[in-house]
């Protein structure tokens, strides 16, 4: 996993709540067995018409918003299904950086994995941000992980909650199997703990 | 009592392998289920890195999302890419060593439909799967709850997780639910209420007399829309109904094992005087039927009221919210539920294609026949769920009535075997998310009941099953 310190970047505004991951990723790309290759695929039938030209009222296929890094949204970003593809999906077509007034659980877990930092901050702070992203041209944002701050060339600047563990792993690109597998001696011991009745149920 | 604890916390703390200052708690899993779509680079992680699954005897496998549901296309996946993830499952599993109930298999089915019918489920466990209404589970007071892919090679490398310790959540349902109204009503209701990010950060336990009187069915259907509040579980305290449930089920424990583990499980209800973060009460009697009319679970109203208004919203962004869904929907403000005409239905999901399920269709069905301009599909949630469907004679209902009756599968609760909605085509559901595009591109998704959505078959609009014509 690359490690993220301090991330400077373009900003989109994708204004809307409930994003959810059927969004991010429609269901028939998740038939790939493969890990990468699914940023064409992000946000497909919101970026896409029927027939499969650009929708050019969608934000993301404006050409003021191509190579942005950092994508800010409304609140619940990442809900419903728990496809890995959606944070794949948004790492593949160059976002390291979500800005929201929440998250739901188990996308920020998928985005933590994959190296992709999510950001919470409150209503107004995000509101004032996707205003300066609609409102300026080229707006940049800059988030450092170590401190845990947002901030731009404006004044802007804020600090946001980081989970420690969360930030040592993203700071060292850390992957945690890795670090778990170093607990095996734990794990031995709780399993000799276990009651029978809990013992196998699948093998073939 | 000293130090009264909630399920939830007794469960997490009997599973904590380790808990280190500034890090999550190292949890242990004693059951891991796999499904294609969201394995096949979890597994190819273990052998890029030279890994193990660690424990192929907790671990188990059945194909269900990709699986088509007509008898003719089962082991013939026209689609290819479909076709080589769902061969990646069955290498994967022949080289690890891992249970699969494959296509074929009498016990295949959806993964949260045969965890419980094989007796795998049980209370006091910690189960998780690569799928979000891994929820679902948590009706036996076992913690369950949907993972992405990394976590699944993790559990499959150590047969553990890292997990932040989540807050807790009492939902109190008092009161009995009237009639016509069912666990689904009562799930759509709990949403409609707290909204669809209100359980996030949350596990949630559903308490109360309304909650005691429900079938093992009942709260697999309400612990499975845990996750469209945003909660990352739900549980109910494993009773008498949860045990008769399990007693005999092929992976149940027998014998002396039995008796040890139900008398763990019976150790396992929250104590009294636990206390929870976060308490919300609802009265079962003041709930209907609900039909969806938006693009998320929460976006609910009861079968008597209509559309909203968004010049009615709360706030600017509700408004926005409210208008864009309506114009995805093709829906007017005002109008009401019961106006709103249907060309599908689709009977089936991890929510609703349990045999209680398929028994409250078709007693609305008995005796009707669809509407000639609706096209219906009734899902067995698994094989066995089938032949017991079978067995009492509710396909020859289903077929007489004019429904398509199929093999098992996840088929149109998302759409990604053959079975999806086409471009404005409008359906009632009995799965889970109404969320665009969902069931097809372009296909309007209204969440209802398995009665609600007999209902809406027969009429060719939504109706009040409250007050059905029964033909028993």
């Amino acid at each position: 996993m690359q490690p993220l310190r301090v991330h400077k970047g373009l900003v989109a505004p994708l204004n809307r709540s409930n994003v959810d991951t059927d969004q991010i990723i429609p269901k028939q790309f998740l038939k790939r067995i493969e890990r990468t290759g699914y940023g064409d695929f992000l946000f497909y039938d919101w970026r896409l018409c029927a027939d499969g030209s650009p929708d050019p009222g969608f934000v993301l296929n404006s050409p003021r918003y191509k190579g942005a890094s950092i994508l800010v949204a409304g609140r619940n970003f990442g809900c419903g299904s728990s496809r890995e593809h959606a944070a794949w999906a948004l790492s593949d077509f160059g976002f390291r950086v979500v800005i929201a007034p929440s998250f739901a659980d188990i996308f920020l877990s998928n985005c933590s994995k994959n190296g992709m930092l999510t950001v919470v901050l409150p209503e107004d702070s995000v509101a004032h941000l996707l205003q300066n992203a609609e409102a300026k041209q080229n707006y940049e944002l800059t988030v450092d992980v170590e401190k845990a701050t947002v901030s731009d060339a404006f004044g802007f600047a804020a600090a946001f909650p980081i989970d420690p563990f969360k930030q040592y792993c993203l700071l060292n690109g850390l992957d945690d199997i890795g670090l778990t597998l170093r607990h095996q001696d734990d794990i031995a011991r709780f399993e000799i703990a276990r009651p029978s009745w809990l013992s196998g149920v699948g093998g073939s | 009592m000293p130090n009264p604890k909630t399920l939830f916390e007794k469960i997490w703390e009997q599973h904590l392998v380790r808990q280190a200052e500034g890090e999550p708690a190292l949890l242990y899993i004693d059951l891991h289920l796999v499904h294609e779509v969201t394995s096949p680079q979890a597994f190819e992680g273990l052998r890029i890195n030279g890994r193990k699954v660690r424990r192929p005897d907790l671990t188990v496998a059945t194909v269900d999302h990709n699986v088509p549901t007509t008898a003719a296309d089962r082991f013939d996946i026209k689609d290819l890419v479909a076709a080589r993830q769902v061969e990646a499952l069955r290498t994967n599993c022949a080289e690890n060593n891992i249970r699969l109930f494959d296509i074929g298999s009498v016990e295949q089915g959806i993964v949260h439909v045969i965890g419980p019918e094989l007796g795998l489920t049980r209370p006091g466990m910690t189960i998780v799967c690569g799928d979000s209404h891994t929820s679902t589970h948590g009706a036996f007071g076992a913690l369950a709850f949907g993972i992405g892919t990394s976590e699944v090679e993790h559990v499959l490398a150590t047969q553990c997780l890292l997990q932040q310790m989540p807050k807790t959540m009492r939902v109190e349902v008092s009161g009995k639910l009237p009639e016509g109204v069912t666990a689904k009503d009562l799930a759509l209701g709990i949403i409609g209420r707290i909204g669809t990010d209100g359980g996030t950060g949350y596990v949630i336990e559903y308490a109360g007399e309304a909650i005691r009187a429900l079938s093992m069915e009942s709260r697999m259907t309400l612990c499975n829309m845990s996750i469209e509040s945003g909660a990352r579980a739900g549980m109910v305290a494993p009773d008498e109904t949860a045990f008769r449930y399990l007693e005999g089920r092929r992976f149940a424990p027998k014998g002396a094992e039995w008796d040890a583990a139900l008398a763990h499980w019976k150790s396992l209800a929250t104590d009294p005087g636990a206390a929870y973060d976060r308490v919300v009460e609802i009265d079962a009697a003041l709930l209907t039927p609900y039909v969806t009319w938006g693009t998320n679970p929460g976006m609910v109203a009861p079968i008597t009221g209509s559309v909203p208004d968004p010049a009615n919203a709360t706030s600017d962004a509700e408004s926005v919210s409210i208008r864009r869904a309506l114009e995805y929907m093709d829906l007017r403000p005002g109008t009401q539920l019961a106006d709103v005409a249907v060309d599908r239905v689709f009977i089936g999901s991890c929510t609703n294609a349990r045999i209680e399920d398929l028994r409250a269709a078709a007693r609305v069905l008995r005796g009707h026949h669809v509407h000639p301009k609706v096209r219906v599909m009734v899902v067995p949630g698994s094989q066995t769920v089938k032949a017991a469907a079978e067995q009492e004679g509710l396909d020859r209902i289903f077929k007489d009535a004019g429904a398509e009756w199929r093999e098992s599968g996840c088929s149109m609760c998302l759409g990604m075997n053959p079975d999806t909605l086409s471009p404005g085509e409008r359906c009632a559901s009995t799965s889970n998310r109404n969320f665009e595009g969902r069931q097809g591109r372009g296909g309007r998704t209204h969440l209802v009941s398995p009665s609600m959505a007999a209902a809406a078959a027969v009429m060719g609009h939504f109706t009040d099953v409250r007050s059905w014509d029964y033909k028993d």
